[in-house]
């Protein structure tokens, strides 16, 4: 499988990474490579096996659904790059 | 006592119990390690105040008589680790700045018992790498030079620490192991590494990578100090909902050098083409000192291993799409600088095209396409498939009776810096081959140093164990240990 130049835009843009459009030759080279890697497993008759989501074997632990933690906004907020009254803020959102 | 900063945590426990030394004495020893040892570029972040700190306060709980065998012992924290009010950017431009409001469960864990904080070290950004040069801080060296004087990798991702240890900048450091991030440092440094069953150690606090994989473990100058500094770092957490409910037991005491009758397999996959005639040798050599030991050696077989890379190479990336998608420039790190009329999707995409180095970029862009629409059965669906059946080999070879599994832990030892710059990403993806099987499967595995090869460079032999039977592991890996006789040291250059 190989992935084409307009491939690789499309992945570029759904991963949110912004792609000159000079670059993505390359990115389209590297990722069939990865991919071409993987093509391997087609080898592997796996007619009938579960997909394996976690090698645990025991049942995910549950908690009593109720607040545990909270009321720290600051501590919340320290690490942000743009923090104002007590929010996150981010570029203005049109829709 | 001189050389404080090249004891184990073993000797030096003893010493500090005894009185001999203080926790500041040796603390103070490795920050003059770490001070002189700029060019290994494996201390990113020191934090020698907090250090001092940390150490007069267990020599303080010492006096008391409350030590735990980690009590005083100045460790290296790999930079994957959250560790409140310092720095913690898992080697990351993305996270510049970030310093954590809490600290990871293993690293408090390790406070606990009174352990002391050097600093953070270098690693390949996100644990994505073999060779540490996937690193927003630069590379790091290994103390480890080639015959011809040329400088090499201390492999990848927790190169850091491994670099720290093998060069006595510590007396013990953590690391994490994704697909062997412990265990190839440790062989490319003559240091032993162990990656711990898979919810033996809470994940909570540690930068994710590939949650279903990810695994941290001690990284140490001897088997008895990583059967010792497990025992600090594993604990069962409600904060990690795949901690496995099981108790901590104390591995030290597993240690009693005895493994007679135990079937020790070798797995006739691991055989690969191109591998090295020392490896191979080094391999046989392994065996045969388990033998000796009483041990019975055993031919395997784990048909699926050839495609544990390719599996390993679609979940881990797929799992790591999700997990990064957290940077996005708002909550935490860093943020781009937006053009006029830059809207929120500019801002991620932008944010994250400067904080992410390339092999980042890469593997989030291949979990995203193994997991898009029209693809997600053909890779992600198929590649869990394939690790249901890698498993199961395991399964079924534990099934007839074996206690462990000795394979090579690397196909070579340490490359020179930049030999792989000009590779493409899946020859470096091949350092893992022998690794990364067992990642798959949840399993405990342990690198051993045990010989030499032609140019002088050390060489490790890995066991794999039963899952929770760590201290049956540690035990195999302390005769495997006491039987090679590795106490080769690099020669001090930097």
């Amino acid at each position: 499988m190989s992935i084409t130049e307009n491939e690789a835009r499309k992945v570029a843009h759904l991963a949110r990474i912004a792609v000159e459009d000079e670059a993505l030759p390359a990115l389209a080279r590297e990722l069939s490579g990865i991919l071409q890697f993987m093509e391997q497993l087609n080898e592997v008759d796996v007619e009938g096996v579960e997909p394996m989501t976690g090698v645990t074997p025991m049942r995910l632990k549950r908690r009593e659904d109720v607040v545990t933690t909270g009321g720290m906004p600051g501590q919340i907020l320290s690490n942000a790059p743009d923090a104002r009254e007590g929010f996150f803020a981010v570029p203005k959102v049109v829709e | 006592m001189s050389d404080l900063n090249r004891l184990t945590i073993a000797e030096a426990g003893a010493a500090l119990r005894k009185g001999e030394v203080t926790s500041l004495e040796l603390t103070d020893a490795c920050l003059a390690a770490i001070e002189g040892a700029g060019a290994l570029n494996a201390v990113v972040h020191g934090t020698p105040d907090k250090a001092r700190e940390m150490a007069r306060a267990a020599d303080a709980r010492i006096k008391s008589g409350d030590a735990t065998p980690m009590t005083g012992i100045p460790l290296g924290i790999k930079d994957v680790f959250c560790v409140k009010g310092v720095p913690s950017q898992a080697a990351s431009r993305i996270l510049d700045g970030f310093k954590p409001e809490y600290e990871s469960t293993v690293t408090q864990n390790l406070w606990d018992a009174g352990a002391v904080m050097l600093g953070k070290l270098n690693m390949d950004e996100f644990a994505m790498g073999s060779a540490n040069e996937n690193s927003c801080y630069g590379r790091a060296v290994n103390p480890w030079k080639a015959a011809d004087g040329r400088e090499l990798t201390p492999g990848g991702s927790s190169g850091g620490s491994a670099a720290a240890v093998a060069a006595d900048l510590c007396i013990a450091a953590t690391g994490t192991d994704t697909g062997g991030s412990i265990r190839q440092p440790a062989a490319f440094t003559g240091t032993v590494g162990m990656r711990p069953t898979y919810g033996r150690v809470s994940r909570w606090g540690v930068i994710a990578y590939a949650s279903s994989l990810d695994q941290a473990g001690p990284m140490t100058k001897t088997v008895r100090d990583a059967a010792i500094m497990l025992g600090a770092m594993a604990s069962v957490d409600e904060k990690d909902s795949t901690s496995a409910d099981i108790p901590v037991p104390d591995f030290e005491a597993a240690l009693t050098g005895d493994i007679r009758g135990k079937k020790i397999g070798i797995p006739r996959e691991y055989r690969v083409d191109g591998m090295p005639a020392e490896i191979d040798q080094l391999w046989q050599k392994g065996a045969d000192m388990l033998r000796d030991a009483g041990a019975e050696i055993v031919d395997i077989s784990l048909p699926h291993t050839k495609y544990a890379l390719p599996a390993y190479y679609v979940i881990a990336p797929a799992e790591a799409s999700s997990n990064l998608a957290r940077y996005d420039g708002v909550r935490y790190g860093r943020r781009a600088k937006l053009g006029q009329g830059d809207g929120i999707t500019e801002m991620y995409e932008k944010t994250r095209a400067e904080g992410f180095g390339p092999e980042v970029q890469r593997r989030i862009m291949i979990g995203t396409y193994v997991l898009s629409a029209g693809f997600y059965d053909a890779y992600y669906n198929r590649a869990r498939k394939v690790r249901a059946l890698i498993k199961r080999d395991f399964d079924e070879a534990y099934a007839q009776g074996i206690d462990s599994i000795l394979a090579p832990a690397t196909p070579s030892a340490a490359f020179p810096l930049g030999a792989m710059d000009q590779a493409d990403p899946v020859q470096m993806y091949l350092n893992d081959v022998f690794t990364v099987t067992l990642n798959l499967a949840g399993l405990p595995g342990i690198s051993v140093p045990v010989g030499l090869d032609k140019q002088g460079l050390p060489l490790g032999l890995q066991l794999i164990g039963r899952a929770f039977e760590e201290g049956e592991l540690l035990n195999q890996a302390l005769v495997l240990e006491q039987a090679a006789g590795f106490v080769a040291k690099p020669e001090r250059w930097w």
